[in-house]
Order: structure tokens, then C-alpha cells, then sequence
């Protein structure tokens, strides 16, 4: 039975060492939803996405992939991809490996084959057996990208994915992205980039001191980016991490 | 996971604290000057009257680790790994006791400092499994996972020793050494019995003492 | 459309990427060989066999190494998650956490046996010992006293990677718990060296496969506290 409702925070708190670090964020978003999430360094973006992942464990609230709640049913992750700032592969194992593993892992039919398509979409094809130590920061990047999407995930987080790109790393990805949204995949993009980030989202959010201070939902036309920026600067101006 | 209450801060030095040290002074100077000496070991046996009831109250403390492991595990309560870290350092100390006192009893005794007396190998074990549980302490951290880690291995720890223990006993069944005395539990007379039960009496009163002291001065550095 | 592994898929899976791994790099791999025939070797020269007879030492000599040989191994199983977050991937995917420990155990159960296929005949030649009874007696010993060591060290290596003194660590967490299975195993190992009867050494190898049956069990199930949540 699909849902319409891809990815729900109900009340998500998370402190480290009585630290908190994520202070009660709500949120639903639907199906083909992109978030686009901004804020200054230490606001608890990162913290927010890996609450998402399951990767954490709320001190109260709950992440809801689909409506299950990722920390009791390990099946559930297998809706998730995740790319960060770290690669998260084994250098000493090539492109291809470390893609199949990952396919592998969350049970893809024909992992092989799988790999192979994830790392075109991306254009690695030619990378496929170079081991990662030897790939450039970028390339690694977007390696990690065909590793979080070989499973075809419903629901895509990606926490700085633009880091480490050049130009025409950022606009594969970017491409890449627009096609993944239009495909009905969730996002929640977590960028610096304004510009960017409005682009491709349908809902902008920012977040500061571990809530979210505002969301917003694209108007038709499209969001105007000069206003958010101004309005972000201000709200963030006098919270730097 | 947030606490249901805050723990009253309470003050670390009490009455409770110098009645228990009063009581070991008592059995200590009641074992030195007040009991007679054992025929057969003199002055040395005297030793006996601090080593086996620092043994038995070092036990005592290092159970309350490994029930206060599994209490954190079970219940998330920031208390019981309080508790055991404060019985975790008081064992520490009394198994210190143990491991001091054994060697310098049995040299005159037996003729060797070490041996494989069940209770002088077991209590090494104990000694180094608490130290290892106190530096693994103080190389976490994060909170919650310093306390996660501590309890695993509060409770592996409590498994091992039945496998230590039966190492030690399979091995000095095999294995018996040429003993010149025999100097097991004491059939004591009446005067050394007292001079006994009252320094288990007094180990354990300080023993508990010392726990709540350190488990008060844990509660108010967190509050 | 994907279908998660089982449990033990999930492990095995985990456990070819492991030694995929290993192999590429093979560094560790050859420093732990060569760390343990380099032991051996200098316990021969330490002590005076004309005074003792080698066979009653080999036993002694063949599990003090292998002890400090299974944690050098032990210590880059979680290092290599721990290099640029593959361990998050790992928690990422939708597998059981036990899935981790018993795929990471079964590959260090595999390093070790693999360090210990060539220690054992090197050991045998050094010290004289009768070939084939050697492998025959010692092998399976040598087998059950890895599954405990791999057991206990596997979880306490996912430990050590989080803390500040990883490499402090792990032999401070795991050496006592490597006792009871290298008295066990020395034991008997002696026995069957000197070819008494199999009914001498059985309580000992009780000992040995209790061990390995107490703490495979209780180090899965603890595994998942030693994550990061």
C-alpha cells in the first residue's frame, strides 16, 4: 500500500551530552517533495538528516519513512539513500566494488548490472575499476552519489553533496537531481548554495539553533531568490555557529 | 534521554562516611593490639583481618557494577551508571587492598608471594577488568555511549568470571602445591572469630560509605 | 525491486567485502605474519631447549603469539570504517546491526585462520614437533580458541574505534578476556602433544567450547550498544 506521505518528523529532539543539538522539528513532506535546508554551521542540519537516516536515535520524536518508523524496522532503510560530505566507500576497492556492494547490501537483483547503470548515470563508466584512492575529491563524490541511488531509494537525503565539485560536477549533479524529482524520488538538500538549492526544491526551509525557523513553499513562479537570500541573512546574521 | 528528575545534590562528606571509617579504625587496632596472635603464623596472620574482608567487600562493589550494567541497559537510567562508576572506582581500590595484602601475608606464610590461590587470582582478574572498565570511561566522550560502552562491558565482564574461576580451580585441582601450612578458612576461636567478623562488618559499612560518597560527588559534578 | 538480505546473507556479504578488502591492501595481513613467525622464532632463541623440552614449550609459545598476533588483526577490522564513514553506509543499509558483527567476526575469523594455517607448520618444524600430529591436535584447538578470541574481539574493536585510545584499548578490554582460552587451549594442546588420551584434556576443551558458545552469543547481542546512536 503506497502512501502519499514520504518522509514525517514528528517532534524530533536530539541532544549530545545534554547538548542539544535538534530542538522539536516538524515536518511532512509528500511524495516528490524537494526540501531544500539552509542555515549557519552548528544549527543542526547534519544532526536533522542523520535522524532522517535512522542513523540516530531521537531523544523524543520520531522519523517516519513511509510511515514506519526507521529505528524499529530495519527494512524500512532500504527507502533511503544518503550521500554526506564523507564518501562513506573503501579506497582500497574499486568504483564498481564499492557500488555493487552497496547494491548487494540492500538486496538489488543483479547487483552487477545495477552498479554499472548507477555509475553511467553519473559519468563514471570510465572510473568502474579504478580503486577510489586514486579518484579524485569529486570523483569520489560522485561515486558516493551512484552508491546512494544503486537501490533505487524513494526518499534521497544529501547533506553538502556540492562539496568538492567543480563546475561541471555541479551541473551533472544538479541535472541529475532535477531528473531524480521530476522521477516523484523525496529530497531533502542540504547546500549552502542559495541559488542552487531554491532551484530545485519545492519547499525552502531554514534552520537555526536546532528548529526550523521558517518554511516556505514554492509559489508558482518559482522562488525569488534575491528576497530568500536577504531574509536568510538576516535571520542567520545574528546566529553564526 | 532526559532524566525523570534531577538528583538531589547532597553533601559528599557525612556522618554515615566517618562512622565507617571509625568502624574499620576499631577493627583495625582490635586485629593489631587486641587479638592474639595465631600460633603457627605470628604476627603475619593479622594480615588476614584486612585481606579477606577487603576481598569480600571488593566482591560487593564489583556486583553492584555488573547489577548496575544490566539495570542501565534495561531501564536507560542515568543513575545506574552513576552507580557503578562509583562502585567501579571503590572496587578498584578494595581489590588494590587484596593484591597488596595477599602477596605480604603469604611470603611468610607460604614461602611465595604468589600462588594459585583461588581468591588472590581471581581478585587480579577483577583488578584488571576494573581498570580497563575505568579507562574505557575516560576515553569516551559522548555521554550516553560512554555509558553504553561501560555497561557491555560491566556485564561481559561479569560472565567471564565464572570461566576464570573454573580455569584457576581446574588447574590447581591438577596441580597441587607443596604447602608447608594449611592456613584455610579459620576455625578461630572465639576472640579472633569477633576480631573477623567485625572487620567484614567494617570493610563492607565502608565500603557501601565510600560508594554513596563518590555516587554524591558524581550527582553534583553532573548537576 | 529490492529485496533486504536475511541475517546471515547480510553477514556473508559483509564478510567477502571485508576480506575483499584485505586482500587489495594485504598489508596488514603480512605485518601480523610476519610479527608472529618473528615471536615464535625469538621464544625458540629465548629459551634454553636442552633445559626444557621444546614440546612442552611449543604449546606455550604457539598461544601467547597468537594472542597478540589476533589483536594486531583485530585492530584495522573497524579501522577501516572508521577511514571515511563506511561504517555509516553499513548502518545505512536495511540489515540487521548483528549482520555487521557476525560478517566482521567471520572475516577476522578467517585472517586468523589463515595467519595460523602457516604459523602452525612453522611452529611444528621450529620446535620438532611430530608434523601431522601437530596439525591434527592443534588445528581444531587452534580453531575453537579463534572463534573465542575472534568473538570477543570483534566487539570490543567496534568499541575501541570510538574512543580516544583505540590501540590502548583493545588489548586492555580483550587480554583478560583471551585468558580462559589460552589456559584452556594450552592445555590442551599439552595433552595431546605429549599423545595422552583425548578423556585427559576434555575438561579443558569443555571449558574452551563453552567460552566460544557464552560469548558468541552475548557479543551479538551487545554489538548494537557499541554503535554510535
Amino acid at each position: 500500500m503506497t502512501t502519499d506521505v514520504a518522509v514525517r518528523a514528528v517532534g524530533l529532539e536530539k541532544s549530545f551530552s545534554r547538548r542539544p543539538a535538534v530542538r522539536g522539528v516538524d515536518f511532512t513532506l509528500r511524495r516528490g517533495d524537494c526540501l531544500a535546508l539552509f542555515g549557519p554551521n552548528g544549527a543542526g542540519k547534519t544532526t536533522l538528516l542523520r535522524l532522517i537516516a535512522g542513523l540516530l536515535k531521537p531523544t523524543a520524536g520520531a522519523a517516519l519513512l513511509r510511515e514506519v518508523d526507521v529505528r524499529r524496522d530495519h527494512r524500512a532503510r532500504g527507502a533511503v539513500g544518503f550521500v554526506s560530505h564523507q564518501s562513506m566507500l573503501y579506497p582500497p576497492l574499486t568504483a564498481l566494488e564499492n557500488v555493487e556492494f552497496a547494491a548487494r547490501l540492500a538486496g538489488v537483483p543483479s547487483p552487477g548490472a545495477a552498479a554499472r547503470t548507477a555509475l553511467a548515470s553519473l559519468q563514471l563508466s570510465a572510473l568502474s575499476n579504478i580503486e577510489v584512492r586514486k579518484l579524485s575529491r569529486g570523483q569520489q563524490q560522485r561515486v558516493s552519489v551512484a552508491r546512494a541511488l544503486v537501490h533505487d531509494p524513494a526518499v534521497l537525503l544529501l547533506d553538502e553533496p556540492y562539496s568538492g565539485l567543480d563546475e561541471g560536477g555541479s551541473q551533472a549533479l544538479t541535472t541529475l537531481l532535477e531528473s531524480l524529482r521530476d522521477k516523484g524520488v523525496t529530497m531533502i538538500l542540504v547546500t549552502h548554495n542559495v541559488a542552487e538549492g531554491l532551484a530545485l526544491s519545492t519547499l525552502a526551509a531554514v534552520m537555526l539553533d536546532g528548529t526550523l525557523a521558517r518554511m516556505d513553499t514554492r509559489p508558482a513562479t518559482g522562488f525569488d531568490v534575491a528576497a530568500f537570500a536577504s531574509s536568510y541573512r538576516s535571520l542567520a546574521g545574528g546566529h553564526h555557529g | 534521554m532526559t532524566e525523570s528528575s534531577p538528583a538531589k545534590p547532597g553533601p559528599v562528606f557525612d556522618w554515615f562516611l566517618f562512622l565507617a571509617v571509625a568502624l574499620v579504625a576499631t577493627a583495625v587496632v582490635r586485629a593489631l593490639a587486641f587479638t592474639p596472635y595465631e600460633i603457627a603464623q605470628g604476627a603475619a596472620q593479622k594480615i588476614y583481618y584486612i585481606h579477606v574482608p577487603a576481598a569480600l567487600s571488593a566482591y560487593l562493589a564489583l556486583g553492584i557494577v555488573a547489577v548496575m550494567s544490566v539495570m542501565f541497559l534495561w531501564l536507560h537510567d542515568p543513575r545506574a551508571d552513576r552507580l557503578a562508576l562509583a562502585a567501579a572506582e571503590v572496587g578498584l581500590l578494595f581489590t588494590t587492598v587484596v593484591l597488596v595484602t595477599g602477596p605480604l601475608w603469604a611470603k611468610p606464610i607460604w614461602g611465595t608471594w604468589w600462588s594459585w590461590d583461588m581468591r588472590l587470582n581471581l581478585t587480579m582478574f577483577l583488578w584488571f577488568l576494573t581498570a580497563a572498565y575505568l579507562v574505557l570511561r575516560g576515553a569516551v566522550d559522548d555521554e550516553a555511549m560512554r555509558a553504553r560502552f561501560c555497561a557491555v562491558l560491566g556485564i561481559l565482564a561479569a560472565l567471564l568470571i565464572p570461566f576464570i574461576h573454573l580455569s584457576v580451580y581446574l588447574f590447581r585441582t591438577m596441580h597441587p602445591e607443596p604447602i608447608v601450612l594449611q592456613p584455610g578458612p579459620p576455625k578461630l576461636p572465639a576472640e579472633m572469630l569477633y576480631t573477623w567478623i567485625l572487620g567484614v562488618v567494617a570493610f563492607a559499612v565502608l565500603c557501601v560509605a565510600l560508594i554513596r560518597a563518590r555516587y554524591r560527588l558524581e550527582v553534583n559534578r553532573d548537576a | 525491486m529490492a529485496n533486504p538480505p536475511g541475517l546471515f546473507t547480510a553477514a556473508w556479504i559483509i564478510a567477502r567485502k571485508d576480506l575483499a578488502v584485505e586482500l587489495r591492501t594485504r598489508s596488514a595481513f603480512l605485518s601480523v605474519l610476519v610479527f608472529t613467525l618473528l615471536a615464535i622464532a625469538t621464544f625458540f632463541f629465548a629459551w634454553d631447549a636442552t633445559a626444557v623440552a621444546s614440546i612442552d614449550l611449543a604449546p606455550g609459545v604457539l598461544w601467547v603469539t597468537f594472542t597478540f598476533a589476533g589483536l594486531m588483526g583485530l585492530q584495522r577490522s573497524f579501522g577501516m570504517e572508521a577511514q571515511d564513514r563506511a561504517i555509516d553506509a553499513l548502518l545505512l543499509a536495511p540489515v540487521e546491526r548483528e549482520a555487521i558483527y557476525l560478517g566482521k567476526a567471520l572475516a577476522n575469523l578467517v585472517f586468523v585462520g589463515a595467519v595460523l594455517a602457516i604459523a602452525l607448520p612453522a611452529l611444528a618444524i621450529l620446535y620438532n614437533l611430530p608434523l601431522l600430529v601437530a596439525i591434527t591436535a592443534l588445528g581444531p584447538v587452534a580453531a575453537l580458541a579463534a572463534i573465542g578470541l575472534v568473538a570477543v574481539g570483534t566487539l570490543f574493536s567496534s568499541m575501541a574505534v570510538n574512543t580516544r585510545l583505540a590501540e590502548l584499548l583493545l588489548p586492555m578490554l580483550s587480554l583478560p578476556f583471551f585468558v580462559p582460552i589460552v589456559m584452556a587451549s594450552s592445555q590442551v594442546s599439552t595433552r595431546l602433544l605429549a599423545g595422552r588420551p583425548l578423556e585427559e584434556a576434555m575438561p579443558w576443551l569443555k571449558i574452551l567450547i563453552a567460552f566460544d558458545l557464552v560469548f558468541v552469543v552475548a557479543c551479538t547481542l551487545a554489538f548494537p550498544y557499541t554503535l554510535e546512536e
